[in-house]
């Protein structure tokens, strides 16, 4: 079993708690991302997990074995790519990839072999001679994940890899990852801030905030049902709507919240189907070819400062002109609610 | 109004007028005497009389034909050789524990600094000292260690006394080479150790494969410095061995300076002298193009 299994994990750097006694269970061949904003402390439980940075307090198992503590980062069975792939200069894309392997001290045939083979599979083998400053960013990127996989890993540390790819560029290597990946099968570990790379990858998202594990599901959970409002509005984009209506109906201080893409003009849906109307004042309208971005308020109810957005697919034709009162609707079955004084959400 | 143009404003006025003591600098403290040394060295030129007389390659002759001066020659070579390498390893490795935090860094550091801030002179007569043939406080020291049976006479032997020099001359400059390698070590991206670290390399493997060859123009730099400020030194041999015994530690700079000043063949000392030019400006080309390589080799990420 080559999982990762992660309890109580803390880490403190002076007065700050980086990592706050983080759970998790990261499954045997499963893609997991850690997802949060900057500071989160998602690259202090990434390194704690590679052992670059030792736990102030918890417990780390890898495959079964428990790490923390003294196990040396060659011991843990991890291979890392870094946001910067951390390439080796000096070396050749050969010596590079080579690296890890001589480090084990394999015997030399099988070290040029196993490069070879892994080389080919990540069809770098036409650049095993040339340095990573002749590379550009892409083959530099499979150079690293290259490197890192030489060795068969028993977990896969991946910190931004894509971050430093142009954004032409991530699409092609979001795919490749994730195909590389599924083809391994190794358990794998993903460090991102960039919730479309999450949702994209990930079998599961574990979404971070201020050093704890707000909530870990696969990404229709975390979009469909996010655990708290920190969650709502940090997975989608735009985000989430959260309003506080002060209607009679829900129990008091409960917010109401809705995905943009689901708030629509009433003529979209069918008169029967079960949806909450609202009236909706619209200030602006922006267009950005496949979709329109409404901004504006709900005009009925107590949250008429709150700005909510709507997000019109292209195949909705319908004008919307600026400055003027409109009919808009969410399905019900669509509609979620938190806590306004926690921010958990409530099942209504 | 309009103001009216300043001093301050006239850029090409201003940056000639602050060049120029740097240039005069130049030129009347090191140009002149530099073009003065090669012309004497092709005359007869004596200490004491003004008359001056073309030799053409006399002097060059005479001094390839005698021992004295080929000795010194290959002792230049030697010292400056051998002051590089024990430089190099000690500035690695003072460096690594530098990097390092601990109590009492900044003292150590301090003391670390010092031996580059003593006068030549003061640091060369406390060596003398140090290898006395009576009061060698080395000897004694491996005596009461148990580890030195018989009697080093450290300044009467030929090869002991190039010893002493190179320890001296290793002493002085390293503090500086480990400044710059330091500061070398800074600038490797802390990214690239880590995943050394994570591929598995230990100590040793990350030091000679990853460390030094990123270093390399660091350290080429660092020696360029060191060959030249211990091939043209004059002051660690001159006092601690005055070239002795019989001549055979002398090195160019010594053996110049006894021939051109004290001996008042200043045709001859000058001769002696010009030949460290061709040795070190090999030196300096051959580093300029390792450090070039190195870089190009591994310029940026």
């Amino acid at each position: 079993m080559a999982g990762v299994d992660i309890r109580n994990l803390r880490k403190q750097f002076g007065d700050l708690c980086a990592v706050d006694g983080v759970n998790l269970s990261i499954r045997e061949g499963e893609f997991l991302v850690l997802l949060g904003p900057s500071g989160c402390g998602k690259t202090t439980l990434l390194r704690m997990i590679a052992g670059l940075e030792r736990p102030t307090g918890g417990e780390i198992h890898i495959a079964g074995e428990r790490v923390d503590g003294d196990v040396p980062p060659r011991a843990r069975g991890i291979a890392m790519v870094f946001q910067s792939y951390a390439l080796y200069p000096h070396r050749t894309v050969f010596q590079n990839i080579a690296f890890p392997l001589e480090a084990s001290r394999l015997p030399r045939t099988q070290i040029a072999e196993k490069v070879q083979r892994a080389a080919d599979m990540f069809g770098i083998s036409r650049y095993l001679d040339r340095y990573p400053r002749q590379l550009s960013g892409g083959e530099r990127q499979r150079v690293a994940l290259c490197r890192a996989l030489v060795r068969d890993p028993k977990v896969f540390l991946l910190d931004e890899p894509l971050a430093n790819l142009d954004a032409k560029l991530r699409n092609t290597a979001r795919d490749e990852l994730k195909r590389f990946q599924r083809q391994i099968r190794t358990t794998t570990v993903l460090v991102t801030h960039d919730q479309v790379e999450a949702m994209g990858l990930g079998d599961r998202i574990a979404i971070m905030d201020r050093g704890k594990v707000r909530q870990v599901g696969t990404p229709e959970e975390v979009y469909e049902d996010p655990v708290d409002t920190f969650v709502a509005t940090f997975v989608g984009q735009p985000p989430m709507n959260l309003l506080d209506l002060g209607d009679p109906a829900l129990p008091p201080r409960t917010l109401l919240g809705f995905r943009p893409e689901h708030f629509l003009p009433r003529s979209v849906f069918q008169p029967d189907e079960d949806v909450r109307a609202f009236r909706f004042s619209v200030r602006r309208v922006e267009y950005l070819g496949s979709d329109r971005y409404v901004y504006g308020s709900i005009s009925d109810g107590a949250a008429t400062d709150t700005t909510v957005i709507a997000k019109l697919p292209a195949t909705i034709a319908l004008a919307i002109p600026e400055g003027e009162q409109q009919e808009f609707a969410v399905p019900r079955r669509a509609l979620r609610y938190f806590d306004a004084a926690t921010g958990s959400s409530r099942k209504i | 109004m309009m103001e009216r143009r300043t001093f301050a404003d006239r850029e090409d006025v201003l940056g000639a007028v602050m060049l120029a003591p740097a240039l005069a600098y130049v030129i009347v403290l090191v140009g002149v005497p530099f073009v003065l040394a090669i012309v004497l060295s092709f005359s007869n030129a004596t200490a004491g009389s003004l008359s001056f007389g073309w030799a053409g390659l006399g002097n060059y002759a005479a001094i390839l034909g005698d021992p004295i001066f080929l000795r010194a020659l290959r002792n230049s070579a030697v010292v400056t050789v051998g002051t590089q390498l024990l430089v190099v390893i000690l500035a690695t490795a003072a460096a690594q524990v530098f990097r390092a935090t601990f109590r009492g860094k900044r003292f150590a550091r301090f003391v670390l600094l010092l031996p580059w801030a003593v006068p030549v002179s003061l640091a060369a007569i406390a060596w003398t000292w140090i290898f006395d043939s009576t009061f060698s406080v080395i000897n004694w020291t491996l005596k009461a260690s148990g580890l030195l049976h018989g009697w080093l006479y450290w300044l009467g032997d030929p090869g002991l006394a190039l010893t002493a020099i190179i320890i001296v001359q290793a002493w002085r400059i390293f503090p500086f080479a480990t400044v710059i390698v330091l500061a070398g070590l800074a600038s490797i991206p802390q990214e690239i150790v880590e995943a050394a670290v994570v591929d598995g390399a230990g100590f040793w493997r990350r030091l000679f494969q990853v460390e030094l060859p990123l270093l390399l123009p660091v350290v080429a730099v660092a020696v360029l410095f060191g060959v030249v400020y211990t091939a043209t030194d004059l002051g660690v041999v001159y006092i601690l061995t005055g070239g002795g015994p019989a001549n055979t530690t002398h090195v160019l700079p010594t053996l110049a300076f006894q021939r051109g000043i004290l001996g008042a063949d200043l045709g001859q000392g000058a001769a002696i002298a010009v030949f460290l030019l061709p040795f070190l400006i090999v030196v300096a080309v051959a580093m300029l193009r390792l450090a070039r390589r190195a870089e190009v080799g591994g310029a940026a990420r």
